[in-house]
């Protein structure tokens, strides 16, 4: 019956589109993202002094994370509804493997040396947990019950405190609003939400207290006041600031970076990328990019709305959530209107292990959307 | 709750979902344009501010590096200080052409390759326009002929720089150490922002295990730079913090006697203040210039140290391991006492050889026809090999190992310098695990008279004797008295000294018969005792290098020199109220009495003479 089916779209389209379909991939979503990894290796060639093995590096990145999306895309919606238990287990029984027995990385505990590679469970927790939540939700009323909220909550809280512990704030972070996401979309009441938000903001001088790093409070004093000390810890934003500034309206074109390429501004190929840019392309180019990413996050809602089940739409939903909270939380660093967190620009920063869980949740997006059951027309 | 009851539909569903995901994507749009409107701020209203923030006026933070500590003696003379020295230095973004630039500088001042080899290493880690040196040490002359050129090298400057000094050289070497380059493995595990504008790190000595305290803390300036990396204005600054200046307990008067007193002779000479534990003499002979490595050693030089016979670069003092030989008698001695294994009066006919019972085996004693009737005490005095075979055999391996320790022997003694060696205590355990060998009642014997397995550092017999002179109460040596911080000066903390339970009497019986070694007739030390009005008590001691076979005759002039036995003494004086301990190891001196122990002596006359004149 299935087959049938699709040998009749194959008649009515075109040779490419119809390979595409059987491919179950997503074609907006696929240029959006293209888009965005070519704008990637367009800056990491620009700030990394174009060292060739610098971009075959990224390249090969590119490359495995885009067959786990692809791969990801043929998966049936079901398989990840069945296996969201025992994928959010292994996850919490990875981070707690790595408090235990994991790699020391610039001063925080993240990784997991596997002896081919290392791995960063924290990475994957970011898929799983808005899977084990949505499932759990699923399986119950919508809007959820108070007892359903507890219980959710605590799948969320669970990972979240355990990456806290390593400590990696921004992962937290983003653990925290992907399985957030999902309670909100499952029609959390608005009331409920409220005080939540409320109750957080009166908890945290409490977990300033009690929780919070030196390093951690150091960064949100320097940016609440990064010329307090613009020599060491505030020297960061205000370099930031300057390369933006510097960049204009038209920006100063491509490679045409001065503020990076005179080593004044640190990391400028991982979390500080979209300074570097700011300052090639100018305002016209942030537009374009902040276009891009929209266009990518509301392709991403449309998926959610148009999903079938309960289970696809909330995790859907959550994931292009999560995909915006790491747009805004990082463009809102470099530019100074939020304090630093290790938050990379998804799919432009340097690094494996961010971009592989991006693509990977989108490949069960286009799995979402290219496995319908029923063809409404 | 109860309207939400009828909500199973998915019509409801659906509409709360897709009412959530507007809602949402409208949140989403309102802070995107939030970050909008700040970016329009950044690059359009503040475009013209932050434009020449960037490419006028570059603020550049540089480090202002900290002055490093100077060390002085206890009389406060100086042992390392930092003297003002002309660099060659450049600045790599400001040089067009580097090659030629290099090519045509070693044309000017012959700078010899290995010169630019460092340097273009050292290039590799830096920041942009920092200053990076080229040539240390520039004379006079080297400067004015570089004055003229110096137009012709843009970006390539004189600049004054402190260099570390080390006014005593090899007298203090070891003790003091040095300050050498920072390397590459160095660099990655320092604190970059204290480092960021030295050049150089204590590598051995005081200078390495003080470096935190000598360094100081780096200070910063924050400069408004022109396009081409030239200073324009200073915008803020925060001062360096100076290194704090460290007083040691060495006396460089004593440290120098000893030194020369070695005279020819490789070696150690460890002296301890008993009052207070700290090193008044810490010579390690062969020794080498320290001053070479705080420009960089040349391959040459290094070449040259570190193939010597003589092991210049080799801290004998806590590196070197030696046997104890008969220096270890009178702790053996104390221990059969205090076993209650052996008493003053028993005596023992030494024939000059001692056999285990049923072996054929001859231990031999250095005297050929033994020393006849001997008593403890005489054995002490005389060093008689056979009674201490008799008494070892009778305390055994496990009780010997057992009281050694308490002395301190196989272990590090925990000076305040890095990289000492704990020298080898042997015991049943230790040959089991080691050699996988059971314990031989012979090599209790020779274990007995500090041959065998046994090592020392001369440190570790110091020590040991200056815990023998202060009945028992253990000393931790230390050399670092006090430290001057830029405000106030602090004592350094030095650990709780420890007691070894012992009885009084037992002890003394022993300091006595070591005055006998030196104030005796018949002692072996007697030759020093000329000229004082106190005593001293001692031991000589000579380590085998060599073995003697089976009724082999030992004739020392057949001997080559480096198959000689090592001359060992030690002492402290005075007897009854113990000031000073010294040790000594010459190597290949033969003989404890007349190479060793007038060295020891000299050391501890100077000394308590100028104890009596204070």
């Amino acid at each position: 019956m299935k087959v049938e089916l699709r040998a009749e779209q194959f008649k009515e389209h075109s040779l490419i589109g119809g390979l595409l379909r059987q491919l179950h991939v997503d074609i907006p979503l696929l240029i959006g993202l293209f888009l965005l990894l070519l704008m990637s290796f367009m800056m990491l060639y620009s700030t990394g002094n174009k060292e060739t093995a610098l971009l075959i590096r990224q390249a090969a990145r590119m490359g495995i994370a885009g067959i786990l999306m692809i791969v990801l895309a043929h998966v049936n919606p079901r398989q990840f509804q069945r296996y969201s238990i025992p994928l959010y287990s292994l996850g919490v029984v990875l981070l707690l493997a790595v408090l235990l027995v994991g790699d020391v990385g610039k001063g925080a505990q993240r990784w997991l040396d596997l002896g081919l590679f290392r791995f960063q469970p924290s990475e994957m927790i970011k898929i799983t947990t808005p899977m084990m939540v949505a499932w759990y939700l699923a399986g119950h009323d919508i809007p959820p019950k108070w007892r359903h909220i507890g219980v959710a909550t605590l799948f969320i809280l669970i990972p979240t405190l355990l990456i806290v512990r390593q400590p990696d704030l921004g992962t937290s972070l983003l653990v925290a609003s992907s399985g957030a996401s999902v309670l909100y979309f499952a029609g959390l009441s608005w009331r409920f939400l409220l005080v939540t938000i409320l109750g957080l903001s009166a908890l945290a001088p409490l977990y300033w207290q009690f929780f919070m790093r030196e390093y951690q409070k150091d960064r949100v004093l320097t940016f609440l006041n990064p010329e307090a000390d613009p020599m060491g810890k505030g020297y960061h934003i205000i370099q930031s600031k300057i390369a933006i500034g510097s960049g204009g309206p038209y920006g100063k074109g491509w490679q045409g970076n001065t503020q990076s390429q005179l080593d004044f501004l640190p990391e400028s190929s991982t979390d500080f990328i979209f300074a570097v840019f700011a300052e090639e392309f100018g305002l016209v180019g942030c537009l374009g990019l902040l276009a891009i990413y929209l266009f990518i996050i509301a392709r991403g809602l449309y998926i959610a709305v148009q999903a079938q089940d309960t289970y696809s739409r909330l995790l859907a939903g959550s994931l292009v959530c999560t995909f915006f909270v790491y747009v805004f939380v990082n463009i809102g660093m470099v530019i100074g209107i939020l304090p630093v967190v290790g938050v990379p620009l998804p799919l432009i920063s340097y690094g494996g292990t961010s971009m592989v869980t991006l693509l990977a949740g989108f490949g069960i997006l286009m799995s979402i959307h290219t496995h319908k059951k029923v063809l409404p027309n | 709750m109860r309207r939400y009851q009828v909500i199973k539909d998915r019509f409801l569903e659906n509409r709360i979902f897709l009412s959530r995901t507007v809602i949402l994507f409208a949140f989403m749009l309102l802070l995107v344009a939030g970050l909008v409107s700040r970016l329009v701020y950044l690059q359009v209203l503040g475009h013209k501010r932050y434009h020449n923030m960037a490419t006028n006026n570059r603020i550049k933070v540089t480090s202002i590096p900290p002055t490093r500590g100077i060390i002085y003696d206890k009389h406060g003379r100086i042992l390392a200080e930092n003297l003002a020295s002309y660099s060659l230095e450049l600045i790599p973004d400001q040089v067009t052409d580097m090659e030629e630039t290099l090519q045509r500088l070693q044309l000017a001042l012959s700078i010899p390759p290995e010169k630019i080899a460092a340097f273009n290493k050292q290039r590799k880690h830096y920041k942009h326009f920092d200053s990076i040196p080229l040539l240390l040490q520039l004379d006079k002359t080297e400067v004015a002929k570089f004055a003229v050129l110096r137009h012709t090298f843009p970006g390539v400057d004189i600049h004054a720089r402190l260099l570390r000094h080390y006014p005593y050289a090899e007298l203090t070497a070891h003790l003091v150490g040095y300050v050498g380059r920072i390397n590459e493995r160095e660099l990655k595990t320092l604190p970059e922002a204290e480092y960021r504008a030295m050049h150089t790190i204590g590598k051995t000595g005081i200078e390495r295990a003080y470096e935190d305290v000598l360094r100081g803390h780096a200070g910063y300036a924050e400069l408004e730079t022109n396009a081409q990396g030239k200073p324009i204005s200073e915008l803020g600054r925060i001062d360096s913090i100076p290194g704090a200046d460290i007083y040691l307990t060495i006396d460089m008067d004593l440290q120098r006697t000893a030194y020369d007193a070695l005279a020819d002779y490789n070696g150690a000479v460890v002296a301890l203040d008993l009052d207070t534990g700290g090193v008044l003499v810490q010579v390690s002979k062969a020794s080498f210039d320290p001053n070479l490595f705080v420009t960089g050693i040349s391959y040459k030089d290094y070449d040259r140290l570190n193939n010597s016979k003589n092991k210049p670069l080799f801290d004998r003092v806590l590196r070197g391991q030696y046997p104890p030989g008969s220096t270890l008698k009178p702790f053996i001695g104390l221990a059969g006492l205090e076993y209650g294994v052996a008493s003053m009066q028993q005596t023992l006919f030494c024939p000059g050889y001692y056999r285990l019972p049923n072996k054929d085996h001859k231990y031999r004693d250095w005297k050929k026809w033994g020393h006849g009737k001997v008593n403890l005490d005489d054995a002490i005095t005389q060093s008689c090999d056979v009674y201490f075979y008799d008494l070892s055999l009778a305390l055994g391996i496990d009780k010997i190992s057992t009281f050694l320790h308490k002395f301190g022997f196989g272990q590090k003694t925990g000076i305040d310098l890095k990289g000492e060696k704990s020298g080898l205590l042997p015991s049943r355990e230790w040959k089991r695990i080691h050699r996988e060998q059971v314990w031989y009642p012979g090599e209790t014997l020779i274990t007995g008279i500090g041959q065998g397995f046994t090592q020392v550092t001369p440190l570790q017999l110091a020590r040991a004797t200056g815990t023998l002179a202060k009945q028992g109460n253990i000393i931790t040596p230390y050399l670092a008295e006090r430290i001057i911080y830029e405000n106030r000066a602090a004592e350094v903390e030095h650990p709780i000294q420890k007691q070894i339970e012992l009885k009084f009497g037992n002890v003394q019986d022993i300091i006595n018969a070591m005055v006998h070694v030196v104030h005796s007739p018949r002692g072996t030390a007697k030759r020093i005792a000329k000229g004082i009005d106190y005593q001293i008590a001692g031991k000589t001691g000579t380590a085998q290098v060599y073995t003697v076979k089976q009724d082999e005759e030992y004739d020392e002039a057949e001997i080559k020199f480096n198959m000689r036995d090592h001359a060992l003494f030690i002492a402290f004086a005075p007897a009854d109220n113990p000031k000073i301990a010294v040790a000594v190891i010459a190597e290949h001196g033969s003989h404890g009495s007349s190479i060793a122990a007038p060295i020891a002596a000299k050391v501890i006359k100077e000394y308590l003479g100028m104890e009596n004149k204070q």
